[in-house]
């Protein structure tokens, strides 16, 4: 479970993000959606540490994220995965060293058991047969699919989604938002994801929080969405046509 | 300005001292860096090198060439020139161009990318593991190169002094021997080591704070060239002033 209470961020003056509380709950996808600019990936990124709140407090079942050390954080991180915007694949390396890179680093595994959890993660996500291959030579899509497959590679009990969909085309985003969905439940595992799409809201959130401006206006399931007389987010799902 | 940014430095060289995640995947990425930063390095070091050598021959003996000045002479100054000011510094400037702008670029990427963002979700000490390889490779690398020049300047001074028949190959020799003090050899190398720091350190400090998008990779690596060069020009005054009494 994350927790986060009274979060507060802002650069130079200017508030992106203004007291937001909220719980995420394991083996539920939690979907963030807001307008471009209203500060879903700067919450994401203080939820990560790639960012200082300047208040506040960020819990990983139970442990204070806010007030650890740069170097005691990464004993947390280790147990998050992320997928990146534009997925964040190293160039130099293969799609079989980047799905085993986080093993390599972290892990006592012999070579053939990194490629064996190489191969089910990528087999998980559907991938097969490019090992070999560079992130310049793969699609989009794949390169998706790559991303998740490597934020699995370990054991880990938080996965962050950065905008997984964009960029890619409507069938493509229904396989990686399905692929999301599964894999949070089949590995009970606590789900943010980052969207502005609507309908990604619909197929797979099972919690909403919807920011506007910086602040939290919103949360409830995807069911209470429609019925929600809050005016952004009816403004916001009436902008989607669906 | 210049405050914060050697601030930042500072701590950007601290931040890499942290227990490694793998020491083994730290060693394997050194001897890589030195592959490329030493190898990549060779060919040009080596056409430098030896043009230099061979130009200076001629200028000085344009310069010298008397009765009154035995042909030696002209090695001896070729020769220690060559150790003292032309291998480590004219080398290094060609080095902070080709290897500095070779980190800043590759590292500034990583960062517009999310690539530097992605390592440190992983829990991974970023600066330690990209920037201290190739640290390590430089100050390790460079000097070696320096040597290599060293030499290779010597042999475009013999080659050019004899096939424009100044001076013969022994003549050169016997200069360069009697002039020849090992403290000079030395003065090259704390040269060279203080010069790898500062071309290494600095490209990595420039990719690693870059920000935005191709343009300002560009810029972080212009930046990571003029830097390094000022910075060597004037730690080579520094070191002259402070070791040559």
């Amino acid at each position: 479970m994350i927790e986060l209470i009274n979060l507060n961020k802002s650069f130079n003056g200017i508030e992106v993000l203004n007291n937001i509380s909220v719980v995420f709950e394991p083996g539920k996808t939690n979907l963030v959606i807001g307008a471009s600019g209203s500060g879903k990936s700067v919450l994401m990124k203080c939820m990560v540490g790639l960012e200082r709140p300047d208040s506040g407090h960020i819990f990983y079942d139970g442990r204070d994220f806010t007030a650890l050390e740069h170097h005691e954080m990464r004993e947390v991180r280790r147990e998050i995965g992320m997928l990146f915007q534009g997925t964040a694949l190293f160039d130099s390396l293969s799609v079989e060293e980047n799905v085993g890179f986080p093993l390599k680093m972290f892990t006592a595994l012999s070579l053939s058991e990194r490629l064996d959890r190489v191969n089910f993660c990528l087999k998980r996500v559907n991938l097969e047969g490019i090992n070999t291959k560079y992130p310049a030579e793969i699609s989009g899509g794949m390169k998706k699919r790559v991303g998740i497959a490597r934020a699995i590679a370990l054991d880990i009990k938080y996965l962050f989604c950065d905008e997984p969909n964009s960029g890619l085309d409507p069938i493509t985003s229904r396989v990686i938002d399905n692929l999301i969905k599964e894999i949070t439940e089949e590995f009970n595992i606590t789900t943010i994801i980052n969207s502005h799409d609507m309908k990604t809201v619909f197929e797979i959130g099972d919690k909403v929080v919807f920011i506007h401006n910086g602040e939290k206006w919103w949360d409830g399931t995807k069911s209470d969405v429609r019925n929600s007389n809050n005016e952004e987010l009816q403004k916001f799902l009436d902008a989607s046509y669906l | 300005m210049v405050f914060y940014h050697f601030g930042r430095y500072i701590l950007f060289l601290k931040s890499m001292f942290f227990k490694p995640e793998k020491f083994h995947v730290y060693v394997q990425r050194t001897f890589l860096e030195m592959k490329n930063i030493g190898i990549g390095s060779l060919v040009i070091v080596a056409i430098i090198a030896v043009f230099q050598g061979a130009v200076s021959t001629l200028q000085i003996a344009y310069q010298l060439i008397s009765p009154l000045v035995s042909k030696p002479t002209i090695g001896s100054i070729v020769s220690d020139s060559t150790m003292l000011e032309f291998a480590p510094t004219i080398t290094c400037l060609v080095l902070a161009g080709k290897v500095g702008s070779h980190i800043a670029s590759e590292i500034g990427t990583m960062r517009v990318s999310e690539q530097i963002d992605a390592l440190e979700v992983m829990g991974i000490n970023s600066a330690g593991f990209l920037a201290l390889p190739k640290i390590v490779a430089g100050v390790i690398m460079i000097p070696l190169l320096i040597i290599i020049s060293i030499f290779l300047g010597n042999v475009g001074g013999i080659l050019a002094g004899h096939f424009s028949t100044i001076l013969t190959p022994n003549e050169y020799i016997e200069g360069a021997r009697s002039s020849f003090l090992t403290f000079n050899l030395w003065f090259s190398l704390i040269k060279s080591f203080t010069f790898a720091f500062i071309i290494t350190t600095v490209s990595c400090y420039q990719g690693y704070y870059c920000s935005g998008g191709a343009l300002e990779v560009g810029s972080s690596s212009t930046k990571a060239v003029v830097y390094s060069a000022v910075l060597v020009l004037f730690s080579d005054y520094l070191l002259a002033q402070l070791l040559l009494k």
